[in-house]
């Protein structure tokens, strides 16, 4: 060991051997070869190494099922008969049917209303809870309650709620004198889209306030007491100081909620299966229906792809405003 | 009429006192500099004033009006930051538009406004950029041109020149002054330095722990500090003090303390007579002891044995001796001292001065 | 808090009841919008059916709390149900999971965020990418290929597919952390004598610990979460999970079983709001820390 000249650490050939041999420390069992060892020091080789778990999980469940998913689309499969190809007729069938159509009208109001509604709500309670009071932590904690807890068990709470002979809203607004007749939070048709997408405000807002809340603590108290100072009510500074520079934050957010929102599937199957009459039907509810219950999976695929450049197009919208916004 | 009284203003976060009884008024178009360590309640007072933060108890009034209940925007009054708290999102001129913009100026008249205060200030050439393409003299200089072109009742300075460096804050400070000078509007300035305070304050109030030590003109607070605080917080190098027993000798008061033995000048005499046999106090400031020539008498000269010699090219510091004290004297720079030097000092008698040392006033 | 004498902190806002008007009536009307839903599904669940089925219409002298608390509905689910089953199945699945997650997203994010090698950028970007393939997208071929994998019915379905959605998520949040730990550290570390691994395992990593516990937790409460996977890939009641089986054993037909069903719900909401109350700062961290980027 004595008389080597000093070599340089920064990884390539002969360096590991080097490093083997000065470790004082008994070596690792996984170092077993100098070869082996000299491999792992090796920044690219290292580096393909450590992803490749990720890669093979990713490209087995996530690229192969995708690229079968389009294969089956184009073709008639039903469950447990692989079927044959026929181009895209799934998909001028689909187009052409109503429930369909009905559906991806439902995902887009639901997406839009819901993300207008969770950020609206979110930001007002991150704005809230940027003050101090008593009991802050606990409240805070708690509030993030409906994003933690499964979404299939507090969304059957609400359908407790809704239901149509019991429900405790229901109850309460009798009580109040507020209403007469019983609303059909699940029963009627366009009542039902609204109940969905309130449940899906109340589930999603704690994601847009915590996130917001982040936000906001990053802007510098002393901006909102200059703007104090200069004239600006509470609601000007809001608009003027506040938004501005949370727009990048704000942007992020919305951009996983509205994929999440988009692709939604569990809220809207315990709440209504996707009745009642289709009304609340979304992309994932009704490719669900084709594709499992009634077993057409080509069909059913095709639903789903359906999705597929939406999604895209909105993703790529928000990005290239993202990028805008933070450039500026 | 901007004058600023505040009464018996008081502030309590919780457990913590942070503003005690706070008196003052400060007249119209005065510069009143707040001074003091950290946490002396400077800022924090400042903060009532501005409106930020909220009053415990007292009362606050500008100009004729009672603003205690007034939220900062409706007080007329404008603020530099110690960060300057420019919104990073707007240029320079928006940034010194906005105040004019949310009381709804026209156009035409922020335009001339902002105008002037750039011309005024010297940033003309960036009035376009953002404030992060700005060097932190020129954010400065944005900060103090958003609060003048509001042309408020009172300017409200929260350590503006802190986070400068040393020369860039020595410029700054003399074009605080002379902006001050030309606006003729009542100003309240915080700093923790006691030389910003002497240079820019009309009047300097002291403050520690929360109450106010003294307040009144600088020179005032140099020559007849009222407490042992306020002596040593002004002037630098700061005073000298030595513990001293009062005696007498031969009808005359003398302060003693072991290897010093200073007559206490008849002026003085007077007001430490309940003294005698008692400990006190003295304090003398580095520039009033001088290398004692043939000219002083024996009463108020001492020997001492130099430690430090700290040549500044237009004075010289020593750390000299004493019996057991160590004291700072800033002498000529043409005197020749070296390490372990007999030197023999003398102090001027008119500026010495004497504090009790149970309540630390002056005596 | 009331009149002047309070704590003090922050701007003087004008009138007194402001606040109350601006501040805390509107955070009290969150509180309670927020947590109701969990009270109601608490109280049902204690419920005896006699006071349950009380039409809308119909006075109710406790609508919102009960007098006769009961354990029928508990009972009922552990004995008339296979719920313990599920509550063992399912934390054995987000545990696994989580585990796989994380060790994929240790390993993926230091790569990224510290090794230079050829097409990093773009495996990167593609790990991200996969989260524009929702699972809703991926679950008809997916039902195949678990089918060919012979994984169908068995919890393996689910321990090996729900990694998808959580990987990308540990990675990002991690090779944040990564980030904000100095290069020196390990180049020290490698002078003094450590292999790269050596260094990625015993030094950047217990640096990294927050962020691994952010990233446990949130995976683990992603995993409690999934139920389309669960719903399609698992048939057999001894398999399932708890969102699956209490949404599908618990109705039969068109009667709901409220009672027992609630308390389900709230059984199997337990276990996840009881670690997460312990690693709140954690989660909030994970998901900021996100959000920032």
């Amino acid at each position: 060991m004595a008389a080597r000249e000093p070599r340089s650490i920064a990884g390539g050939a002969g360096g590991a051997a080097e490093a083997a041999s000065r470790v004082t420390v008994a070596p690792r069992a996984a170092v077993r070869s100098p070869w082996l060892g000299q491999a792992l020091e090796n920044e690219r080789i290292l580096g393909f190494l450590l992803l490749s778990p990720t890669v093979v999980l990713l490209a087995l469940f996530i690229a192969y099922p995708f690229v079968k998913g389009v294969w089956i689309s184009l073709t008639n499969a039903t469950v447990g008969n692989p079927g044959q190809f026929v181009g895209i007729q799934n998909f001028e069938k689909v187009f052409h049917d109503s429930i369909f159509q009905q559906a991806t009208y439902n995902t887009f109001v639901y997406t839009a209303l819901a993300t207008v509604g969770k950020l609206a709500l979110g930001m007002w309670l991150a704005l809230l809870l940027n003050r101090h009071f008593r009991a802050k932590r606990l409240v805070r904690a708690s509030m993030l309650l409906p994003f933690i807890i499964p979404t299939v068990l507090s969304t059957l709470a609400w359908k407790w709620m809704f239901d149509p002979t019991f429900s405790v809203l229901n109850w309460s607004l009798y009580h109040l004198g507020l209403i007469e007749t019983r609303i059909g939070w699940l029963t009627d048709p366009t009542m039902a889209l609204m109940s969905v997408i309130i449940v899906n405000i109340w589930r999603g807002m704690p994601f847009y306030a915590i996130s917001l809340l982040a936000g906001l603590q990053t802007v510098s108290p002393e901006l909102h007491e200059a703007a104090a100072i200069d004239g600006a009510n509470g609601w000007q500074r809001f608009w003027r100081i506040t938004w501005p520079l949370v727009l990048p934050v704000t942007m992020v957010v919305t951009l996983f909620s509205v994929i999440q929102t988009f692709a939604d599937f569990q809220l809207v199957y315990a709440l209504t299966g996707g009745g009642p009459a289709n009304s609340t039907h979304l992309f994932a509810t009704y490719a669900y229906q084709v594709g499992i219950v009634t077993g057409l999976l080509g069909e059913g695929a095709a639903v789903s792809l359906a999705m597929f450049p939406m999604l895209f197009v909105i993703v790529i919208i928000q990005l290239w405003y993202i990028r805008r916004v933070e450039g500026a | 009429m901007a004058q600023v009284m505040m009464k018996d203003l008081n502030k309590k976060y919780d457990e913590v006192h942070a503003v005690k009884d706070v008196n003052l008024h400060i007249r119209d178009k005065e510069f009143i500099v707040l001074v003091g360590p950290s946490g002396c309640g400077k800022s924090t007072t400042l903060r009532m004033v501005a409106g930020l933060e909220e009053i415990t108890a007292g009362e606050i009034t500008i100009g004729d009006r009672v603003v205690n209940d007034l939220p900062p925007k409706d007080r007329d009054i404008a603020m530099v930051f110690q960060n300057y708290a420019l919104y990073p999102h707007m240029t320079v001129y928006d940034n010194m538009a906005f105040g004019l913009k949310m009381r709804k100026f026209p156009k035409t008249e922020i335009a001339k406004r902002v105008g002037e205060a750039a011309e005024i200030l010297g940033i003309q050439e960036l009035l376009k950029r953002k404030p992060r393409q700005l060097s932190g003299g020129q954010r400065q200089r944005v900060a103090v041109g958003r609060a003048i072109v509001r042309h408020p009742q009172v300017f409200l300075f929260d350590e503006p020149l802190s986070n400068l460096d040393a020369k860039l804050r020595v410029q700054m400070r003399v074009e605080l002054k002379r902006l001050h000078d030309r606006l003729e509007t009542t100003a309240i300035y915080v700093t923790h330095d006691q030389v910003e305070a002497m240079t820019l304050g009309d009047r300097v109030v002291v403050m520690k722990d929360g109450w106010i030590q003294q307040v009144g003109e600088p020179l005032e607070l140099y020559g007849r500090p009222a407490n042992r605080f306020v002596a040593g917080f002004i002037g630098s190098p700061s005073m000298n003090f030595i513990d001293v027993t009062v005696a007498e000798s031969n009808g005359s008061l003398f302060a003693e303390t072991p290897g010093l033995r200073a007559k206490v000048p008849p002026a003085i005499a007077g007001r430490l007579g309940p003294y005698k046999g008692q400990r006190v106090t003295l304090g003398i400031r580095p520039e009033d002891l001088h290398v004692a020539t043939g000219g002083d008498g024996n009463d108020y000269s001492f020997d001492t044995v130099v430690e430090v010699v700290e040549p500044l090219g237009s004075e010289i510091l020593l750390d000299v001796k004493v019996g057991s004290n160590v004291i700072v004297a800033r002498v000529d720079p043409t005197v020749r001292a070296k390490l372990h030097d007999k030197m023999r000092l003398a102090l001027h008698p008119e500026r010495v001065h004497f504090f009790d040392n149970k309540t630390e006033l002056a005596i | 808090m009331a009149g002047r004498g309070g704590s003090g902190a922050g701007m003087v806002e004008g009138a007194k009841w402001k606040k109350w008007v601006y501040f805390y009536v509107p955070l009290g009307v969150f509180v309670v919008g927020t947590l109701f839903p969990f009270y109601w599904m608490f109280v049902t669940a204690f419920r005896p059916d006699g006071e349950l089925y009380r039409p809308w219409r119909a006075p109710n002298a406790t609508p919102f709390w009960t007098t006769h608390p009961t354990l029928e509905h508990m009972v009922y689910l552990f004995k008339q149900t296979m719920f313990g089953t599920w509550l063992y199945n399912t934390m054995f699945i987000a545990v696994i999971s989580t585990l796989i997650s994380i060790f994929c997203g240790l390993l993926a994010g230091y790569a990224l965020s510290r090794l230079r090698f050829p097409l990093a950028g773009s495996i990167g970007t593609s790990i991200f990418v996969t989260y524009l393939v929702p699972p809703t997208l991926l679950f008809i071929p997916l039902a195949n290929i678990v089918r060919d994998f012979r994984l169908g019915d068995s919890p393996w379905s689910l321990i090996l597919t729900y990694p998808t959605f959580l990987i990308p998520f540990c990675t990002w949040l991690l090779m944040g952390y990564f980030k904000t730990i100095p290069k020196e550290l390990e180049e020290c570390a490698r002078i003094d004598g450590a292999s790269r691994i050596r260094a990625m395992v015993q030094i950047v990593f217990p640096i990294a610990t927050p962020g691994i516990l952010s990233a446990g937790i949130f995976a683990f409460t992603l995993s409690w979460n999934e139920f389309l996977y669960a719903l399609v890939f698992l048939s057999s009641p001894q398999q399932k999970t708890v969102p699956v089986g209490v949404l599908s054993e618990l109705i039969r037909g068109d009667v709901f079983f409220w009672g027992p069903l609630m308390a389900g719900a709230l059984l199997g909401s337990v276990p996840v709001a009881l670690i997460y109350s312990f690693f709140v700062e954690h989660y909030v961290a994970g998901l900021t820390g996100a959000v920032k980027g």
